[in-house]
């Protein structure tokens, strides 16, 4: 019996996913659970299981393709199995394709066909355009896939075609133009200009974040924090772990973020038209850098797990970040967002926060300097963070105090091992 | 040249025929003494006397059975049915006998018949007298179907079609006996099977005959003031068809409207448009559409026959449709 992989759905607001890579060749056997593809969505490429065990049958899109959500994407099923073509229109919502055996088929012409030329024509998404537009366009090699149709129902008809040549010929048409005078050229080597095209999550980032930064009012407070106890505290326990168990100063830092919110339930918000909703978990975001952008990984209830739990786990989920196989759990749910770019010795930086959350903490690097206590000047670990709140949720006097209930954890960290 | 009517024309042609070649000869109901239904023959009894004009019982089979007997043993007839609805009550020699004699008979015989038919609708004469089945006819192997649309090419297409040692049917419009236009004087043919571009233009194609032509010229003025410019078709022949300047006009517009007097369905579009795709698949930038009479039996009542034929604003808008 075939049965059709859909495109899953990963998320309440995911409408379409990229299929990035088959991991199973058509012909090759699957089990259930195992990885039949990698897709991209707005926030992550994940992995998409077969449900389903038997022989890759078909692939229904070809990489790189945009497919909306339950949209058929491969055929699992029997060795010789053939698919017809109407199930698979059907297919969208239910899951069940109606095989037809040749045997089955008196009139079946002896030549078996296989599966794959039964449904080859539902293979790529079918581009409206007039026979004629079809022919301009294979004649002057215009890609129809990058053609806006203006015809009855979108169709890509003539004068589409030639608009977009004659755009292209007036884009390579100002090179001919002599220009005034040309500048010596003093460089031995020049670079040119790069086109690059963005990512989903690129676009996915930018979409979000100038949402984010247009809308919400943001205000920022900064705090510096004594770090010596915490990194004294650090080198302790770590002399206690195993090489690829030993905690970073980060995971103290979420720990005590989650903890402070625990006292500030306001920052550990979303807000809902006239509503503040203040969540019941907090689940602190931590942002990761992937190749392409950044993704925002997630402890769920931070403030009741251990600091060992904590830092495995983000280990485990930024890992899997990095090399785009992050699981759709890994980044949904978060309540308050950190971004820690304390590596990369930074003194103090602001961040945007991450919608629909209330707040975002950025983190910047300890470091020895100078301080001034009792009058005298002495070495010391400092640490500075600014916090972004959203001031339709909050004021500056809460945030103040929340960075300094932040300090009570990071300077006295005992406080989170008990 | 001569500003004259479609029924002087086709009058023109059908005496000079007749002063021309003494085998040609005229028969029909009411076409002698009283001189033609629709007055084309008015003279001519007094002119040719009763041998040449001959009028005859109200018989179609009678009329066409006669004037095949005559066209086989060499004579040139022009038969003429008050309607083309009364061909269905000769039908058998329409179809069957004139258009495959010389087939049946290993070329033993010609069917030198010209049948003058009177078709369309639009003067109230109900629904069995008013039809346009030349979709019917043009059927038929054998059988040569013309149907103008201006004066000078009814008298070409006429003259023709008489000379043709081919059996004819030659579609004339109820309506259009009045539409006048240059006509040369004297010897003028027009050669039979050939479609003919009666207005050029460059955004659109309509193709079209016989009343069409005149609705669709009209509906060429309106849109040309609103700078669409409509180029028109002629087909002038339904069988043989001649697609050579409708292709070539289609191949500059990519688009096209076909506009006939018949119903849609089976119709002189479906042939056309089907002949489009067939033969320049490649260059149709939209779907070609049909404007035709309504599928209903033509009404009596003079609103809802209008509303039944295709008019000048349905051929607007159908344009404006392939133009999107």
């Amino acid at each position: 019996m075939a049965e059709i992989i859909n495109m899953p759905k990963l998320g309440f607001d995911m409408a379409e996913g990229v299929l990035v890579r088959w991991v199973r060749q058509v012909g090759e056997p699957i089990k259930k659970g195992e990885v039949l593809a990698e897709i991209e969505t707005d926030k992550a490429t994940v992995e998409v299981e077969s449900h389903f065990s038997g022989i890759v049958l078909q692939h229904l899109v070809d990489p790189g393709t945009s497919v909306p959500v339950n949209d058929p994407i491969a055929v699992v099923g029997a060795a010789g199995e053939v698919i017809s073509n109407s199930s698979l229109v059907s297919a969208g919502s239910k899951p069940a394709a109606t095989p037809v055996s040749p045997a089955e088929k008196a009139d079946t012409p002896k030549t078996e066909q296989p599966a794959q030329s039964l449904i080859t024509n539902n293979q790529s998404p079918v581009v409206k355009a007039s026979p004629l537009a079809k022919k301009i366009a294979r004649e002057k090699g215009v890609d129809l896939g990058a053609v806006v149709g203006t015809g009855p129902g979108g169709r890509i008809v003539r004068r589409d075609i030639e608009a977009v040549i004659s755009h292209q010929s007036s884009v390579v048409s100002p090179v001919a133009v002599p220009a005034a005078a040309p500048a010596a050229d003093y460089s031995t080597t020049r670079l040119s200009d790069e086109a690059t095209n963005t990512t989903k999550l690129r676009q996915a980032i930018g979409r979000r974040l100038v949402e984010s930064k247009t809308t919400i009012p943001h205000f920022y407070v900064t705090h510096e924090y004594k770090m010596e106890a915490l990194l004294e505290l650090r080198k302790q326990v770590n002399g206690y772990l195993p090489e690829s168990e030993k905690l970073s100063v980060n995971d103290f830092i979420v720990k005590a973020v989650a903890l402070a919110l625990r006292e500030f339930p306001n920052l550990n918000a979303t807000l809902q038209g006239d509503k503040i909703i203040r969540k019941g978990q907090v689940n602190v975001g931590v942002a990761v850098t992937v190749p392409g952008g950044l993704m925002t990984v997630v402890v769920k209830d931070t403030d009741q797990k251990p600091l060992r739990v904590i830092s495995s786990e983000v280990k485990a989920m930024a890992a899997r970040a990095r090399e785009g196989k992050v699981k759709p759990e890994d980044v949904d749910g978060s309540t308050f967002s950190t971004s820690n770019l304390g590596m990369y010795d930074v003194e103090d930086f602001i961040a945007i926060i991450n919608p629909p959350e209330a707040a975002i903490l950025a983190i910047a690097s300890a470091r020895e300097v100078p301080v001034v206590e009792n009058g005298q000047i002495k070495a010391g670990w400092r640490m500075k963070a600014t916090i972004s709140v959203d001031h339709r949720v909050s004021d500056g006097a809460e945030a103040a105090q929340f960075m300094q209930a932040l300090a009570k954890y990071l300077e006295e960290p005992v406080r989170m091992l008990v | 040249m001569a500003r004259i009517t479609m029924r002087e024309a086709i009058s023109q042609a059908l005496m000079e025929e007749m002063d021309r070649d003494p085998s040609v000869f005229i028969m029909g109901q009411e076409v002698g003494v009283w001189g033609g239904t629709y007055a084309v023959t008015k003279g001519f009894y007094d002119k040719y006397g009763p041998e040449r004009v001959k009028d005859t019982p109200i018989a179609e089979n009678a009329i066409l059975g006669g004037a095949i007997g005559a066209a086989m043993v060499g004579q040139r007839p022009v038969a003429e049915l008050m309607t083309i609805n009364f061909a269905f009550s000769a039908m058998d020699y329409v179809v069957n006998q004139a258009p495959k004699l010389r087939y049946m008979f290993g070329g033993q015989f010609d069917v030198p018949l010209v049948i003058r038919a009177v078709g369309g609708g639009g003067r109230q004469l109900g629904a069995t007298h008013s039809q346009t089945p030349d979709a019917v006819f043009a059927h038929f192997p054998g059988l040569v179907v013309v149907s103008p649309g201006t004066p000078a090419d009814a008298k070409g297409l006429l003259k023709s079609a008489i000379r043709s040692n081919d059996p004819v049917l030659f579609i004339e419009h109820a309506t259009m006996y009045q539409v006048r236009g240059e006509v040369p004087e004297g010897e003028y043919l027009e050669p039979i099977g050939k479609s003919k571009i009666q207005r050029p233009g460059k955004d659109v194609t309509i193709v079209t005959y016989c009343k069409g032509l005149e609705l669709s010229m009209k509906a060429a003025d309106e849109l040309a003031k609103q700078g669409i410019e409509v180029e028109i078709v002629d087909l002038r022949t339904l069988r043989p068809l001649d697609m050579g300047p409708v292709l070539e006009s289609f191949k500059k517009t990519n688009r096209a409207v076909v506009v006939e007097e018949g119903w849609k369905s089976y119709g002189v579009g479906a042939e056309i448009v089907s002949r489009i795709y067939e033969e320049a698949f490649d260059y149709v930038d939209a779907p070609i559409l049909r404007v035709a009479q309504k599928e209903v039996p033509l009404p009596y009542n003079r609103a809802l026959e209008q509303a039944a034929l295709p008019q000048v604003p349905d051929i607007v808008a159908a344009v404006k449709e392939v133009l999107k």
